[in-house]
């Protein structure tokens, strides 16, 4: 039982690392690139955009999408790690 | 034919395949009534919750807001979609594990107590009618407009169709209902975004269109930025609003999104917890094709509507100036009687007004579109409308059947219940009614309060019932009050006890009412984390509870407790 209980906790363990690495991801797209440095990328340019409008407007939303499912490819192979994937 | 026979044919069909969808697959028992039976793939899961999601503040109002705010606008785009996110890495895995049927039940459950459990059920009883108001509105916008009827009668019409559909049909019916909805209303977003870009920029693709370039060969962006500027505007590409502001709404439109009950419910639907990532996942890729075009529909909406109306001879203006200036959503005012439409940021000179809601039901008629694609259109924010309205009601209804009748007389039967759901749903539709009658204010405004309210009451006790097995139910009640409190206090002291001061000089470190919620979050944080630390640790069985939900395993069992 408490050998389950170690496994549970290191399944668990590996959970919150994927989610903080992940979370900063989210973080530095949106509020990083399309607010705090918004000034300092628009400078750049991404053919007819400034590079911090488009991370604002469009870039941020496809790396969200990207995110979410990197996270669902990455628990699932955690889940089969750990066997505690689902029938 | 005419865009009045359009608008009906099409309206009409899109509702005729509502109804019978709702006949279809009508809900048998409370299970079905409240989560559709549990056994919704995770795809047509994701199609519904991005209908649920997108509601007419979305599909009418967001495009308008950002054409006239430009950079500022992003705050929604962003914020909508970042939620999602959270949505999907912090909750909707361990609630569908949890396994019951409402957000209030995870409260109640997890803090023991039927007392945070009511806090719970008020805290989503306020946002759904906060946010169905906004709906409801929509539903007379869109109805007024295109059936040339009264916006009243826009009204009764949209709730006869929602009662049919969310009281007969419950969770079950709204599911098949919302993704018939969703293929309307993403059919109907991209047919003119698609062709306006084609026309302006000779690219297909929205998404692309808005980098691209225009007939003189400058980006459309630059263009923009330089005609508005000329005008006496801000740049379109630059914000007027300050940094924290942006940062403080973008962040409680996100955790709004993620605390709110009718979008967290729809992950209860999906058999197992690897489907309610997978949802979330698939949710967002419908959502964010609707919510990359906006922008590009922003930009060429208000670039086309300044090209065609600005500094153009006053009775040479085209057609669909004259038809919006009937529902006074436009007006045209030759206030130096030179028979010129002067367009300027100087409210003294300026001559012509722009309701921003008009930004997407009009762009087709601004870029003289085929009729039947101004009909479809209509019959989009039709679907939109009325998906969020339903998913809302169904909220509502099961807060009242679920969580408060059945926690003071559990041993009520099912038949019962079921028909408490139903009354308590009509009642509902009456009230939102009510509202989309005598509207409370604009409609995305009303509907950023909801998210306030959501980021403040609902996400950091999610977030700490799972990810912390201390938090305890004396901290989760006073977190969720104080949250509240304090957001509802800063919002109604703004927008409705001394207006006149609604500005960035008396707003707490520059946050503005609608971005409040962040703060009223980390009140909640603080307040549960702190009050937790100096009551008693929860019983053992709320702490192994916590531990299962943690593994996703056996959440098919759970769900029959």
């Amino acid at each position: 039982m408490s050998d389950n209980k170690q496994k549970m906790q290191a399944y668990w363990k590996k959970n919150l690392r994927t989610l903080l690495i992940l979370l900063v991801i989210w973080f530095t797209v949106s509020f990083g690139f399309g607010i705090l440095l918004v000034d300092q990328l628009n400078t750049i340019r991404l053919g007819g955009f400034k590079l911090g409008f488009w991370f604002a407007q469009q870039g941020s939303i496809y790396a969200f999408v990207v995110l979410i499912f990197v996270y669902v490819y990455r628990m699932n192979q955690l889940d089969k790690e750990f066997d505690v994937n689902e029938e | 034919m005419d865009i009045l026979t359009w608008t009906y044919i099409l309206v009409g069909a899109s509702f005729a395949l509502y109804i019978g969808i709702a006949i279809y697959t009508r809900a048998g028992s409370t299970k079905e009534f409240y989560t559709a039976g549990g056994g919704v793939s995770p795809l047509a899961n994701g199609m519904a919750t991005a209908a649920d999601w997108m509601s007419a503040a979305s599909f009418i109002s967001m495009a308008g807001i950002i054409a006239f705010s430009g950079y500022d606008g992003s705050v929604y785009l962003m914020g909508w979609t970042g939620g999602y996110v959270l949505l999907a890495l912090l909750l909707a895995p361990y609630l569908r594990k949890f396994g019951k049927f409402t957000v209030p039940d995870f409260v109640g459950d997890r803090y023991y107590s039927n007392k945070a459990r009511v806090v719970a059920v008020i805290c989503a009883l306020f946002i759904s009618f906060t946010y169905v108001a906004g709906q409801m509105r929509g539903v007379g916008i869109v109805f007024s407009r295109y059936l040339e009827v009264d916006i009243n009668t826009g009204v009764i019409i949209g709730m006869c169709i929602v009662f049919f559909y969310a009281v007969l049909g419950g969770m079950k019916g709204i599911t098949y209902t919302q993704v018939a909805q969703y293929c309307v209303l993403i059919f109907a977003y991209m047919v003119p975004a698609i062709f306006i870009s084609m026309q302006l920029t000779g690219n297909p693709i929205p998404q692309l269109g808005l980098g691209g370039v225009v007939a003189d060969g400058t980006p459309l962006l630059d263009k923009l930025d330089g005609v508005l500027t000329d005008l006496g505007f801000a740049a379109y590409t630059s914000g007027r609003k300050g940094m924290i502001d942006i940062f403080a709404i973008t962040l409680a439109l996100m955790v709004g999104t993620a605390g709110l009950p009718h979008v967290i419910v729809r992950f209860f639907t999906v058999p197992r917890v690897k489907d309610a990532r997978l949802s979330a996942g698939y949710a967002l890729v419908f959502i964010a094709i609707l919510y990359t075009t906006a922008p590009a529909v922003a930009a060429f909406g208000i670039y086309n509507a300044i090209e065609t109306v600005a500094d153009k001879p006053v009775d040479q203006l085209p057609a669909w100036v004259g038809n919006w200036q009937k529902t006074n959503l436009i007006s045209v005012d030759d206030k130096n009687g030179d028979g010129i439409v002067q367009y300027s940021a100087d409210p003294a000179i300026n001559e012509l007004k722009i309701d921003k809601d008009i930004m997407v039901l009009a762009s087709s008629e601004i870029a003289n579109l085929p009729n039947w694609v101004i009909g479809l259109v209509a019959a989009g924010g039709m679907a939109a409308a009325l998906s969020t309205a339903a998913g809302l009601l169904l909220v509502i209804s099961t807060s009242v059947s679920r969580d408060l009748f059945r926690t003071f007389k559990p041993d009520m039967t099912e038949k019962r219940e079921l028909l408490i759901a139903r009354i308590s749903a009509a009642g509902a539709v009456g009230l939102a009614g009510y509202f989309g009658v005598n509207p409370p204010g604009f409609v995305a405004e009303v509907v950023a309060f909801a998210f306030g309210l959501a980021a403040a009451s609902f996400f950091p006790v999610i977030i700490m019932g799972i990810f912390s097995s201390r938090m305890n139910k004396e901290g989760a009640i006073a977190g969720m009050i104080s949250g509240l409190v304090f957001t509802i206090v800063y919002i109604s002291y703004f927008k409705f006890i001394s207006p006149e001061l609604n500005n960035v000089d008396n707003w707490w470190f520059g946050i503005s009412p609608e971005g409040i919620g962040s703060v009223g979050m980390l009140v909640n944080f603080v307040v549960t984390y702190t009050v937790s630390k100096m009551t008693p640790a929860p019983p053992q069985k709320v702490q192994d509870m916590i531990q299962e939900i943690r593994i996703p395993r056996g959440a098919g069992a759970a769900q029959e407790h």
